[in-house]
């Protein structure tokens, strides 16, 4: 751990408390900003523009006739305050720009200004105010400490999303100069290279091919790492943090397993190296498109039937709501659309299109094509936090709330002990890692441990009464977040892992040289079975 | 018709007019600007029927908001549902046979008043004891409270305590919607009572009383749960494929 931080960490007492507020508790915090390489790489000016004032109001013009969402949200609130308590931000840092509604009320006041009769007669009645290098500089600072996590707009009476008012805020910034170091480098990367992490193709492939010698070595079975595999059946996009870091690594392990069990041919690409997507963070939705292109391109160059998605929140959202918009992926276009009907075709619409990796494990389990013996984590009690992405902005299987019941019955069917945490943080009630939405930087570090407050006193809870030793995750974000939070609440780190590290842990390989089970071999016992 | 008469006809239609044209210029607006991406609140409902269940439930019952603080929902829906028996007791003002239904209820719809005076009241005092509330209170968050206050306590005056001359009362309104004017009764409290109710209808498109349209626009509350089954493309973003 980062010993001795310079910010007070509050000691958890397992209950989540709402605090009086302190202004301007967190006004001087602020993320490293991106230079002009970084800015340019993404069609954005290098620096601050000397317009920024005109060109800052043009862009809101823009964005209010381009998204519904912001227009209404605008509009609609009544300030009754019923947000004021639901942001994690809040509750750790008690800084009352954290509130969403004060979130938003830093555009408001600036859209009232220029936008609305009221703001423009009687400013000082409605609170609106001419925009301001000062009012630049709050946004900065404050849609830099909004993980864009949805909590606000479950309990919002108009389900106003502070994530949407964060987004076009950042674009706002953007679009004047003024763009955040970690979010838009790692986006150059992506774009440049193809994955967050910016590992080559060669890099990729080495890794994997150490991997395939690790599990060799641990279980004595030649499980199959591919890469760009023409063909192959499944593409599996998955976050570039599960090719390098702990504990992601062990999700992918799990991954290869399920489709070695299965019998399914998969690969890897290293054009579509990338499941995460930060345009989405910065609200561009030309950056966001460009990155998801990559999916489409890798899918069709590699001829796949299913797109298969890794362990990532954000990455799922973007894959499960946009990518047929924005690329494709999916079904339902209709017939004189060109562009997506080349992809739709190929794709096998017998199974969702895409599909997290959580929805194929557990259809595979539960057909009995795969098994797993739940004893081996045994050594383990097993709590699940629910992504805040996966939870509020998509779905698993079929009917509402798939998100939340599929994850966990994976858990369950792999181990013998799990233990939710306490109503009130789970399902879409789930308190955000804090490090979401472009602020798992360094730079950020007070935000993020104070942001983890609300998640970090339900879990104490489990840990004190349940003996929970192991948090489950299904995003490559919360697995990098709390692998670095958790120590500075007195925690250690390697009670963090993936939902696909415990199946990795439990499922049974088919012996050596015995071969993989065939899938519809295994379909057609169970239908005996009946 | 005296000149306070000629005021009070002219302050009616300009409010009408102002509330019609207002509100219908939002709502078109709000109709008009795309929703490129799909952005429900999830769990979502699936299906349309589901929507309309999903926002039914918003609009009646402010679901979202029990959620979230029960002392804002029990106060703000008394207000509202306060108000609304309010409103529906006052149409027998604009009809000149009152229907049987409308008649019945007058007696149970009067106290609706007592109803939609205490949620605001329950309201104004949670932006002056919760910090959080009052942190975020402007102005014209206080002023809106008070006027509509202002309207629930004279009407209730007039109910109540001093009556007014509800015939001459409906002799006025039904003249305005003849577009035949009459004189308006002299009365000090129900001419109150009308100058704040046009005041209400001509800042209502231009204030945060637009979350009474905007609920139904709200994409993360009317959209379909269903983006892998059907594409769904804004005309703007469909223009980035060209
Ligand atoms: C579709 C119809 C409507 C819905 C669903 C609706 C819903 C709501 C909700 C959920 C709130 C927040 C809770 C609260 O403070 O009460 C609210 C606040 C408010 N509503 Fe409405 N409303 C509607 C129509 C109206 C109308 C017609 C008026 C005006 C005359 C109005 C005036 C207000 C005011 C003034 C507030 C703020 C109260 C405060 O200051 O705390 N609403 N509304
Ligand atoms: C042109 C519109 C309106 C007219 C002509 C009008 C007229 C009146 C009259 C004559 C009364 C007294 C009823 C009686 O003595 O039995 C009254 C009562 C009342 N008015 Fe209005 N009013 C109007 C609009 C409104 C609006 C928009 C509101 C609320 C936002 C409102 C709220 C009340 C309340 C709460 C009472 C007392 C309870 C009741 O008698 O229903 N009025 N109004
Ligand atoms: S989206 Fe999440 S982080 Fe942002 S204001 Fe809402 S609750 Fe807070
Ligand atoms: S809950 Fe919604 S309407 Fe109420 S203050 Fe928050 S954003 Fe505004």
């Amino acid at each position: 751990m980062a010993a001795a931080p310079d910010f007070e960490v509050a000691k958890l007492t397992g209950e989540i408390t709402v605090p009086k507020l302190r202004e301007g508790a967190m006004a001087g915090i602020k993320s490293f900003k991106a230079n002009e390489k970084m800015q340019e790489a993404l069609g954005f000016p290098g620096e601050l523009v000397e317009d920024w004032h005109d060109r800052a109001i043009g862009k809101m013009g823009e964005l209010l006739k381009k998204y519904r969402s912001l227009q209404v949200f605008m509009d609609a609130c009544v300030h009754c305050g019923a947000c004021t308590d639901k942001c994690h931000y809040y509750l750790g840092t008690s800084d009352p720009k954290n509130m969403p509604v004060a979130r938003q009320e830093l555009m408001r006041q600036v859209y009232r200004r220029y936008f609305t009769f009221a703001g423009k007669y009687f400013p000082k009645l409605v609170g609106a105010k001419d925009l301001s290098k000062e009012i630049l500089d709050d946004w900065y600072s404050y849609y830099y400490q909004c993980s864009e996590c949805r909590r606000c707009s479950v309990y919002c009476p108009y389900g106003i999303d502070t994530a949407e008012i964060t987004m076009a805020g950042r674009e706002i910034l953007d679009s004047v100069g003024i763009g955040q170091k970690y979010t838009n480098e790692i986006l150059g990367k992506l774009h440049r290279i193809g994955n967050n992490l910016g590992l080559p193709g060669p890099a990729i492939l080495d890794t994997l091919e150490g991997l395939e010698e690790d599990v060799l070595e641990d279980t004595g079975i030649p499980v199959k790492f591919p890469l760009d595999v023409e063909g192959a059946e499944v593409l599996l996009v998955t976050p570039s943090a599960d090719f390098f870091s702990e504990p992601h690594v062990e999700s992918l392990i799990g991954y290869a397993k399920v489709f070695h069990a299965a019998g399914i041919s998969w690969t890897l690409s290293t054009k579509a190296s990338e499941a995460g997507n930060f345009g989405m963070f910065i609200g561009s939705y030309e950056n966001m498109r460009k990155a998801a292109l990559r999916i489409r391109e890798a899918a069709l160059d590699l001829g796949v039937k299913r797109v298969v998605v890794g362990e990532c929140g954000h990455a799922w959202r973007v894959a499960y709501s946009f990518w047929n918009t924005l690329t494709g992926v999916g079904a339902g276009a209709p017939e004189d659309d060109e562009f997506a009907r080349k992809l739709q075709a190929q794709l096998d619409h017998s199974v969702p299109q895409p599909a997290h990796i959580c929805e194929f494990t557990h259809d595979l389990l539960t057909r009995g094509v795969i098994k797993a013996d739940k004893s081996k984590n045994d050594h383990r009690v097993i709590t699940f936090h629910d992504s805040c992405n996966v939870s509020r902005g998509s779905r698993m299987g079929d009917t509402p709330g798939g998100q939340f019941t599929i994850p966990r019955e994976v858990i369950m069917m792999v181990a013998n002990n799990y233990q939710d945490m306490a109503p009130g943080t789970t399902h879409e009630a789930t308190f955000c890692c804090g490090g979401g939405g472009g602020l798992l930087t360094d730079d950020l570090m007070q935000v993020r441990v104070k942001g983890a407050q609300p998640r970090m006193e339900a879990f104490k809870d489990v840990v004190d009464n349940n003996k929970v030793n192991f948090l489950a995750l299904i995003c490559a974000i919360c697995k990098a977040q709390f692998t670095k939070v958790l120590p500075y609440y007195g925690y250690k780190m390697d009670m963090v892992g993936g939902v696909h590290q415990l199946v990795a842990t439990a499922i049974e390989l088919p012996g050596l040289g015995a071969g993989p089970v065939e899938a519809d071999e295994a379909e057609a016992e169970a239908a005996a079975d009946e | 018709m005296s000149t306070l008469s000629i005021v009070y006809v002219v302050l009616f239609y300009a409010a009408t007019l102002l509330l019609i044209a207002g509100l219908a210029r939002k709502i078109l607006q709000y109709s008009r600007s795309p929703a490129p991406l799909k952005i429900p609140t999830t769990p979502a409902p699936t299906t349309t029927s589901g929507v309309a269940y999903r926002m039914a439930k918003e609009v009646v019952l402010f679901e979202s908001l029990f959620k979230s603080s029960k002392w804002t929902w029990i106060f703000g829906w008394m207000f509202h549902f306060g108000m609304l028996l309010v409103l529906v007791r006052h149409l027998r003002y604009f009809v000149a046979d009152v229907p049987v239904w409308l008649a019945a209820m007058q007696p149970f719809g009067k106290y609706a008043a007592f109803m939609m005076v205490a949620g605001l009241a329950g309201l104004w005092a949670r932006r002056f004891l919760v910090d959080r509330v009052r942190y975020i209170s402007t102005l014209s968050d206080h002023l809106m409270l008070a006027l509509l206050m202002g309207i629930g306590i004279s009407g209730a005056l007039m109910t109540f305590v001093a009556h007014t001359d509800i015939i001459a009362l409906k002799m006025f309104a039904l003249g305005l919607v003849r577009l035949a004017p009459q004189p308006v009764p002299g009365d000090p409290v129900l001419l109150a009572h009308l100058a704040m109710v046009a005041l209400l209808m001509i800042i209502f498109p231009i204030s945060k009383l637009l979350h009474a349209p905007g609920v139904f626009f709200s994409p993360t509350r009317n959209q379909a749960d269903n983006p892998r089954e059907r594409r769904h493309l804004a005309d703007w973003a469909a223009q980035l494929e060209k």
